[in-house]
């Protein structure tokens, strides 16, 4: 988002939508972001496959990284602490998972990550960290998660039905942690970044998308 | 030909003069670009919303003490951690060890000096946290240990390099004249080396600790980066969050010119004044320490 305020790439790309601020702030430098929505992408909630915890519920997970529950024993599982897991805080998926999760999309709650969140600086340190940790309580992209890693499956509300995350169950809207991802670029695309953008929604690409692990938008 | 000897004279001694100058003058656009950069922060955000422990930067909490308690704790442990092994190998080098074993030893160590800081920390994401989460039970591996650790092993090949040097530059005389006066061989290093290579030793002291508190790469991957401000001692063996890592991890995504970029600055600033103080304090004692050496030998 940097890049494309400072103007200095044609295409970029974000996991989040860019925000009111953001756009005041690229108009000042004269550029214009237009939005284009390329693919949806499902963030999974893993852990160690030695827990025994399969599901929660999005409140449950809230009051987890919230700092309310510090036991796996509180959400049905062993006694053991629960080591949280995170993006830095620039990731879009880091800000994702706060609204959506944290604060269950309500705009007006205040809620924070509870300080001692472990904040990763990657993906694959999320990823290795749960892989060796049994405490560990993670959430990534559907795309990055390894098979041998535990997804846990989320319901939307107490008594809902759990939902593992998958093609189908993002594109039915039934798994609730699932986003758009975009592209934008500066003022209506021509050229050569017009070709790239067609092609990106191209069936072709879309293919390609899909077998990546995220999910197509048609 | 005198006056083409006098030309070139001059020309080397302005050469070197620049470069020196310079020095001096990079430190101070540097600081001058800090200041510049991170003083605005000043005037954007309440002292007491920057002296509190809430770091949250996207949603504008910008408490630094976190930061700051979690480098100094990370940088003490790595301290404790290399400067007693970095002098002891120092020592063991330059004054125990046969010539043959000196020789394979001092480049290993400096080998050991050109590991970049990225590969050891896929060392300790790999190997080293999960050992010590198992060894010490704790809930995870990425904690302030974990980074002093890497950090001393990064630190003390600095401290044996500089201090072997200073230790080799003892006059043998010096040696001899304690093992004369019956002086035992720990006495001799502890009582007579030690102390007449004092300036140099801690030169070794400070690059090495210089090192840490420096050093980003690693930390940002082993010390798991939550900003809980670290008081207790327990508190080594919960995650941290360092000044290098949070500028490395944040300055990347953050819009040029908004407050959370002058915050970044500032952190930059303290990280500049605290390494300052560290040296002011080392050069003073190593300038304290010659003198009383000049009054004994006069």
């Amino acid at each position: 988002m940097a890049a494309l305020i400072n103007n200095t790439v044609d295409i970029v790309n974000a996991s989040r939508r860019i925000k009111q601020e953001e756009i005041d702030e690229a108009k000042k430098n004269g550029v214009e972001p237009v939005e284009f929505i390329v693919a949806r992408d499902a963030i999974a909630v893993i852990v160690n496959p030695k827990n025994p915890v399969n599901e929660l519920t999005l409140q449950q997970l809230s009051d987890i990284y919230s700092g309310k529950y510090t036991n796996w024993l509180e959400v049905g599982g062993e006694d053991r602490p629960i080591v949280r897991l995170s993006r830095e805080t620039n990731s879009g998926t880091h800000v994702y998972f706060l609204e959506t999760v944290l604060r269950l999309g309500n705009k007006e709650d205040k809620t924070l990550f509870s300080t001692d969140t472990l904040l990763l600086p990657s993906s694959e340190g999320i990823i290795s960290e749960v892989r060796q940790n049994p405490n560990a309580l993670g959430y990534d992209g559907l795309g990055y998660v390894p098979d041998d890693l535990k997804t846990i499956a989320i319901a939307k509300e107490e008594g809902g039905a759990f939902v593992l995350p998958s093609i189908s169950t993002v594109n039915d809207k039934t798994y609730p942690i699932a986003r758009d991802l975009y592209m934008y670029t500066n003022g209506e695309p021509t050229g050569v970044v017009r070709e790239y953008l067609d092609w990106i929604l191209s069936a072709e690409a879309q293919q390609i998308v899909a077998e990546l692990g995220f999910v197509p938008v048609k | 030909m005198e006056k083409s000897l006098s030309w070139r004279e001059f020309i080397i001694t302005r050469l070197i003069q620049s470069s020196g100058y310079s020095a001096v003058i990079f430190v101070l656009l540097i600081f001058f670009f800090l200041l510049r950069e991170g003083l605005p922060t000043l005037s954007e955000v309440d002292a007491s919303s920057l002296l509190s422990v809430r770091w949250y930067p996207i949603e504008d909490y910008f408490g630094i003490l976190p930061l700051i308690s979690g480098s100094l704790m990370v940088t003490l442990g790595a301290a404790l951690i290399a400067v007693p092994f970095g002098i002891g190998t120092a020592v063991y080098i330059s004054e125990i060890a046969p010539r043959w074993m000196r020789e394979i030893l001092k480049p290993l160590v400096e080998l050991l000096g050109g590991l970049p800081s990225v590969v050891l920390g896929f060392l300790g994401i790999l190997v080293v946290s999960p050992f010590l989460r198992i060894f010490l039970d704790l809930p995870t591996g990425l904690t302030a240990f974990t980074g002093s650790l890497l950090l001393g092993g990064i630190a003390v090949p600095t401290i044996v390099s500089v201090a072997e040097d200073a230790l080799d530059s003892v006059p043998r005389a010096y040696r001899e004249g304690a093992w004369a006066l019956g002086a035992t061989r720990w006495q001799t290093i502890w009582r007579v080396t030690l102390p007449a290579a004092r300036s140099g030793v801690l030169t070794a002291v400070m690059l090495g600790v210089g090192r840490a508190i420096g050093e980003t790469m690693t930390v940002m991957m082993v010390t798991g980066n939550a900003p809980v401000l670290a008081l207790k001692l327990g508190s080594l063996f919960s995650p941290v969050r360092t000044m290098t890592a949070t500028i490395a991890a944040e300055m990347g995504e953050v819009a040029n010119g908004s407050t959370h970029y002058h915050v970044l600055f500032l952190i930059g600033i303290v990280l500049f004044v605290i390494s300052l103080i560290v040296n002011i304090i080392a050069s003073s004692v190593v300038f304290r320490a010659r003198k009383r050496a000049e009054r004994i030998l006069s």
